[in-house]
Parts: structure tokens; C-alpha cells; sequence
């Protein structure tokens, strides 16, 4: 037995224990979970330091299906990429379910909640260390089945159960092409593991499928087999890591307590789609019709999401809509190529995203429930430590030297700039984007934070900084987000994460002139601040320029306020449409050809009956005068014919 | 000697009253008493082919014949009283617990 096993195990046994005995654990279901999920954490760390830096574990600890050549075992693949990814998702899960403790003290769904989220851990840490395509797609589910039971934690909420329904029917969408993608796979090589797929995809270059042949009559669509399978990956990666035009449920999943939504966007289930893509990258490497798709669904996801950010009140939505931007650029770093930069992008976002979503929670904490900037302001004397913490939090996102977000980005900027299909375009996005993104989340500091207050007086009455169960998440996290952005120092040498993670998604050799690079830097750098600055003019110094802007330009404010009007399209063509056709089989297809047909042949035995039933008179006469005229009958015709 | 069709349209014009007392008669009694008329003009017959052709069978069948019709009229009548008693009627048509 080794003890890499417990990783998964921990939160695993965790979450049986306090599923079969929820009832008797009374709001101490805790003290289950965090020593497990702590536990899991420092056997992560320990595999770690054994990896790093350039060792790959493999185990297989359960042989689940062998039939033949076929064979899927349950194991780990612990190399670099699990490493960090473990790492991460240890860490995260361990400060949430510390921050749980007093986030969520006295709900009635205290225990079960626990419950669910050490679930939840455990089926992100096999996700990230699974071998083999099955195990990836078990997890992949299971984190979106985790993610459902969370978001409907509180289920008597209509709204809740209603996003948790959105979150689990949008995924299936793309799971549903991630899992087309997968048989495809196995219908190439035979096999879903890993080492074997990846050593064997060279077989299959060059070679096309055809779409339209199952039509016949001379129709053809061909399409080359690498873009197909990418593509069908990458469906499966835009519903987990809500990529346009999918992104919808992930905004709606705020209706879960603030715990989850942290989790949710910083260490489980968005970045698995980020992961998968840089797991698969060998097959995108050989794709760059499918990289130039996700660079292209990337950018567009990340400018939207930050556009629509700018005009949001809910202040767990504003980082929400944050997060999408974030998740777009990491797959606009994957589909650059820049593997190793996507993956750092998902390091340094999951510490200060959930710190930022943590810090919004002790917000709402403190604020009974608001989540509407316009009801807060002036919360800084009350929540002191909430308020550094969520300040660090909000400057790493904007890209600030030298927190960690600044490295991440900068990072992701330069090798997109460098990249070959219309690089400058994407980096100008990609700038843009780091603007807009430091103006919403200063938007939030300065209505939260800073002003007079404009809430309820009630409320005031109560503010109050939180226990040290959820301020202790927050100053650990407020540490990480100042400082995992140093691993990757952009200077020859002092790049750790860069050559430990490159053995696994390969270096990324380009054609740099780095004589740009200081420049681009520096526009960055500008672009933040000038996003802060402007986010200062607005929200502290000339606060009637907002509400003129929006008047003026009115349609622009209302495509961000309205996001797009995506929700309202899906609405009208989804799921109207599929009412009406469902609908239409109903009335149409069941009630009248269906029914016609069982109750029609029902009526015409009971109508034949009705008429039948005048010749059982009961009277012999008739019986005996029936059979005299048949003998009459059958008598003429022997005699005459 | 009377010929054998004689007999024959005899039995045949007693058997068609007897078919048509059957049919077209109400009162049960006289339904009863048709099919005696129907038995005996196949007596007839019996009797008659029996002489013809010199075969004592036919003479043997009638006695059974007559033998089958008294024990019947003997359960017939015995349901007809029965049925009056209950009924208060020997009309076929108001006997009718059968009918739908």
C-alpha cells in the first residue's frame, strides 16, 4: 500500500462517513472533513517535492475493466501537470472547507454541505490524476454531478435549483461532444490510455473523415481526424470551463453558497476544462485549425465576459463574469501553444479568484445576504481584514507588478503576440481585456469598499469582520496571490515553472524578438493602471459620470447589462423550442395519432359490439328462426346451384 | 297400395306445421306441442321407408323416438309449471331473463 492512494481516498472516505451518518453529526461534520482534506493536501505536497523537479510516478491501483486488448485501470499519472493542478486543488479545497466552518455555520444543510464538497474534492483530485480517457470522463462527470448538488444546496430557492438545473443541462452539451470524442479515440487506437493514445497518434496524420457520407448521393464533408477529435474535446471543455458559447450556466451557479462558487471557479471544476486541454496537447499540437478555434473561442469568451462584467451590480457576479474572462484566457494561451502559460494563468488565478470570491462572501456574510454594490459602500472601518485581503486579491487580478496576476497575464500576452495566427489582434484583445478587467474589479473595491454607506440601517446596525475560521482563508490566500505569481519570473533562469511543467505540455519555441517584450510590458502594466485610475474617476471622484456615459450610450450599456441578450436567445430558440416540439409530439404525435389509434380500435370493438348485441335476443324463436332460414338456405343452394 | 311419396308429402306438410307452430306460436304449451307434431312426421317417414324397404329398424326407431319425446314433454311440462308458478305467464316473449 502507498500512501499516494490516500489523496483521493481521504475526502472520499470523508464523504461516506458523513453520508451515512449525517443525521447524527449535528453541525460537526467538520471534524471530519478538514482533518481529511488537510491530510490530503500534505500527501499532495509530499508527492510534489517527490516529483519536482523532473520525476512522473505512475500506479495503478485498481484493474477496473480487462477484456481482451482492452484494458482501463484506475490509477495516477502524477507527472508535473497533476502535480501543480494537485497542488492547487489541495490547497483551495483545504482553505474552503476551513472557510465553510464559519461560512455556513447554523445552516440546515450544514453537514450535507460538507458532505458534498469533500465529494466534490475527491472527484477533481482523480480527475487530475487519472491515466486513461475513462477515468478523466467518470471524474469530469462527477465533478458536474458535484457541482449540481452544490449549486441546489439550497433548494427551496427557485432561483437555485433552477441555475444548479441550467449548470447540469448546459454541461451535458458539452459532454456529450466530449464523450464523441472520446469513443472516436478509441475507435482510432483501440485503446484510452494515455501513453498508448499519445505514442500512436502519428498513425492517424494526415488522414480525414468524411461527415456527410452516411447521407450518400455524392455528399461529402471532409474533415481532418486531428481537428475533429480536438474539436469534440474542446466541446467538452467549453461546458466545464464555460467557453462561448456555453458560458451561460456559470454566472447563474452563484446561486450556490459562496463556498462552492469559490470552488467551483478556482480549483475544480472550470479549470478541468483548462487541464483537459493541456493534457490533450499532443492532439492540438497537430491541429492548428482546432488551436486557432480555441484561441478564437478563447478571446471571444474573455472580451464578452469582461464586457459584460462592467455593468453588473451583483457582486458575486461581477466575479463571475471575471472568472469567464480569465478561463478565456487561458484557452487563448492553449490555443497559442503556450501550454505552460495557460497552466500559470490557472495557478496564480485559482489563489487570488478565490480569494476574491471568499472576500465576497465575508461581504455578503456581514451584509446579511446583500449582493447589490448599490445597497454597500464604506464597508472598509467594519471589515479591515476582509478588505486588504480582497484588495490584494482585486490587484493581482488587474495585473499589477508584482503581484501573481501580473505574471501570469504578462505571460500569456507575449506568447499570444508572438504566435503565429494573428497574433497582435489577440493581443490587443487580450490588452483590452486586461483594461476593462481592471476597471470592473476596481468598480467593486470603490462601491463596496470605499464612499458613504447606502444600505439598509438595519444592516449597518450588524457589521462586523468575520470569525477567524474565514479570515484565516482569506490571509493565506491574500499570501498565495502576492506570491505564487514568483514561480514564474519572466528572467533567464529564475522561470521555475516553466521547465518543470514544459516536460509535460513541451516548450513552446517561437520567434521572439525580445526587444518588443519591455514594451508590451509596459502597455500592460499601463493598461491596469489606467483601468484602476479610470475605475477611481468614476466611482470616488466625478461619481455622476457613470450614469451619464451609460445615457449616452445607451445601446452599448444595454448589450453589458442585458449580457448580450444570450440568455434571452437561448430562452426563444432552446428551450421554447423544445417545448413547442415537445409540445407539438404531445398534441400532436401522442394525443392524436397514438391515442387515435388504441382508443379508435377500442371504439370500433365496442361499436361492432353495440350492433352485435341486437342478435342475442335471448328468445329461442329467434335462435330456432335463424337456424329454419340457414337450413332453408343452405337447402335451395344444394338444390338449385 | 298407396305410393311412398304419399307418405312423404303427408310427413312433410306435418313437419313444416310443426316448424311453423315453433316459430310463430307464443303460448309455450302449443310451442311444445309443435315439435310432438315434428317428431311424428318424422315417425311417419320412418315408418313408411320402413315398410318399402322391408326393414324392421325404422318401426324399432320410432318406439325410441316416441320414448324420448314423452320423457322430454315429461321435463318440459315440469319447467313450464315451474316457470308459471314464478312468473305467472307461459308467454315465451315476457320470458326473457336471458335478454340483454
Amino acid at each position: 500500500m502507498n500512501s499516494y492512494i490516500l489523496i483521493p481516498l481521504l475526502p472520499f472516505l470523508a464523504f461516506i462517513i458523513i453520508g451515512f451518518f449525517e443525521k447524527q453529526m449535528n453541525g460537526k461534520s467538520h471534524l471530519i472533513a478538514l482533518p481529511a482534506v488537510f491530510a490530503s493536501f500534505f500527501l499532495s505536497l509530499k508527492l510534489f517535492l517527490e516529483i519536482y523537479p523532473d520525476k512522473e510516478i505512475v500506479q495503478t491501483w485498481y484493474q477496473w475493466i480487462s477484456s481482451g486488448t482492452f484494458n482501463v485501470s484506475i490509477g495516477m499519472q502524477a507527472d508535473a501537470l497533476t502535480a501543480v493542478m494537485l497542488l492547487l486543488v489541495t490547497t483551495v479545497s483545504s482553505l474552503v472547507h476551513l472557510y465553510t466552518v464559519g461560512y455556513m455555520h447554523g445552516d440546515r444543510g450544514y453537514d450535507r454541505f460538507f458532505g458534498y464538497i469533500a465529494l466534490f474534492t475527491f472527484s477533481m483530485i482523480m480527475l487530475v490524476m487519472a491515466s486513461n480517457f475513462l477515468q478523466l470522463y467518470v471524474f469530469w462527470e462527477a465533478v458536474g454531478l458535484c457541482s449540481y448538488l452544490l449549486i441546489a444546496h439550497w433548494y427551496e430557492k427557485e432561483t437555485a435549483y433552477k441555475a444548479a438545473t441550467k449548470a447540469f443541462v448546459v454541461n451535458r452539451v458539452g459532454d456529450f461532444g466530449f464523450g464523441l470524442g472520446i469513443l472516436l479515440i478509441f475507435s482510432l487506437y483501440g485503446s484510452l490510455d494515455y501513453k498508448v493514445v499519445f505514442s500512436r497518434l502519428n498513425e492517424q496524420v494526415g488522414k480525414s473523415v468524411d461527415l456527410l457520407s452516411w447521407i450518400g448521393g455524392g455528399q461529402s464533408l471532409q474533415i481532418d481526424i486531428m481537428t475533429l477529435t480536438a474539436i469534440l474535446l474542446f466541446i467538452g471543455a467549453m461546458g466545464k470551463s464555460a467557453q462561448f458559447p456555453l458560458h451561460t450556466w456559470l454566472p447563474d451557479a452563484m446561486e450556490g453558497p459562496t463556498p462552492i462558487s469559490a470552488l467551483i471557479h478556482a480549483a475544480t471544476m472550470v479549470t478541468a476544462g483548462v487541464f483537459m486541454v493541456a493534457r490533450m496537447h499532443p492532439i492540438y499540437d497537430l491541429s492548428p485549425t482546432a488551436q486557432h478555434l480555441v484561441m478564437v473561442v478563447g478571446s471571444l469568451t474573455s472580451f464578452m465576459a469582461a464586457y459584460i462584467a462592467l455593468t453588473q451590480y451583483d457582486i458575486k457576479r461581477i466575479v463571475a463574469y471575471s472568472t469567464l474572462s480569465q478561463l478565456g484566457y487561458m484557452m487563448l494561451a492553449c490555443g497559442a501553444g503556450a501550454y505552460t502559460a495557460g497552466i500559470f494563468h490557472l495557478l496564480t488565478h485559482g489563489a487570488f479568484k478565490a480569494l476574491l470570491f471568499l472576500g465576497c462572501g465575508s461581504v455578503i456574510h456581514a451584509m446579511a445576504g446583500e449582493q447589490d454594490l448599490r445597497k454597500m459602500g464604506g464597508l472598509k472601518p467594519y471589515l479591515p481584514i476582509t478588505y486588504w485581503t480582497f484588495l490584494i486579491g482585486a490587484i493581482a487580478l488587474s495585473g499589477v507588478p508584482p503581484f501573481s496576476g501580473f505574471f501570469s497575464k504578462d505571460e500569456i500576452l507575449w506568447q499570444v503576440f508572438n504566435s503565429g495566427f494573428g497574433g497582435p489582434i489577440f493581443w490587443g484583445i487580450g490588452t483590452l481585456v486586461a483594461f476593462m478587467t481592471a476597471f470592473y474589479t476596481f468598480r467593486i473595491i470603490f462601491n463596496v469598499f470605499h464612499g458613504e454607506y447606502r444600505g439598509d440601517s438595519e444592516v449597518k446596525h450588524h457589521l462586523h469582520e468575520s470569525p477567524w475560521t474565514i479570515t484565516i482563508p482569506l490571509m493565506v490566500l491574500a499570501l498565495l496571490s502576492v506570491s505564487v505569481g514568483w514561480v514564474g519570473l519572466p528572467f533567464e533562469g529564475m522561470n521555475l515553472i516553466e521547465p518543470f511543467l514544459s516536460q509535460v505540455v513541451g516548450a513552446h519555441h517561437q520567434e521572439m524578438d525580445l526587444a518588443l517584450q519591455p514594451i508590451l510590458v509596459g502597455i500592460a502594466i499601463l493598461m491596469g493602471l489606467s483601468g484602476i485610475s479610470l475605475a477611481y474617476l468614476f466611482y470616488m471622484k466625478r461619481t455622476d459620470l457613470p450614469a451619464r456615459i451609460s445615457n449616452s450610450l445607451k445601446p452599448l450599456y444595454a448589450l453589458s447589462f442585458n449580457k448580450f441578450y444570450i440568455d434571452e436567445f437561448y430562452d426563444a430558440i432552446f428551450v421554447r423550442g423544445s417545448i413547442a416540439f415537445a409540445r407539438g409530439l404531445w398534441k400532436g404525435f401522442d394525443v392524436l395519432i397514438v391515442d387515435g389509434i388504441v382508443n379508435g380500435v377500442a371504439r370500433a370493438v365496442q361499436g361492432w359490439g353495440r350492433q352485435m348485441r341486437y342478435f342475442q335476443t335471448g328468445q329461442l324463436q329467434h335462435y330456432a328462426m335463424g337456424m329454419a332460414l340457414g337450413i332453408f338456405i343452405i337447402v335451395s343452394i344444394y338444390l338449385f346451384l | 297400395m298407396v305410393p311412398l311419396s304419399y307418405y312423404i308429402v303427408l310427413s312433410s306438410v306435418l313437419f313444416m306445421l310443426g316448424v311453423i307452430g315453433v316459430l310463430v306460436r307464443r303460448n309455450i304449451v302449443i310451442i311444445l306441442l309443435s315439435i310432438e307434431m315434428m317428431l311424428n312426421a318424422a315417425n311417419i317417414n320412418f315408418v313408411a321407408f320402413s315398410h318399402y324397404l322391408h326393414n324392421i329398424a325404422g318401426q324399432v326407431f320410432v318406439f325410441f323416438v316416441l320414448a324420448v319425446a314423452a320423457s322430454e314433454v315429461v321435463i318440459g311440462l315440469a319447467i313450464i309449471i315451474a316457470l308459471y308458478k314464478n312468473h305467472h305467464t307461459i308467454n315465451v316473449d315476457e320470458i326473457n331473463l336471458m335478454k340483454w
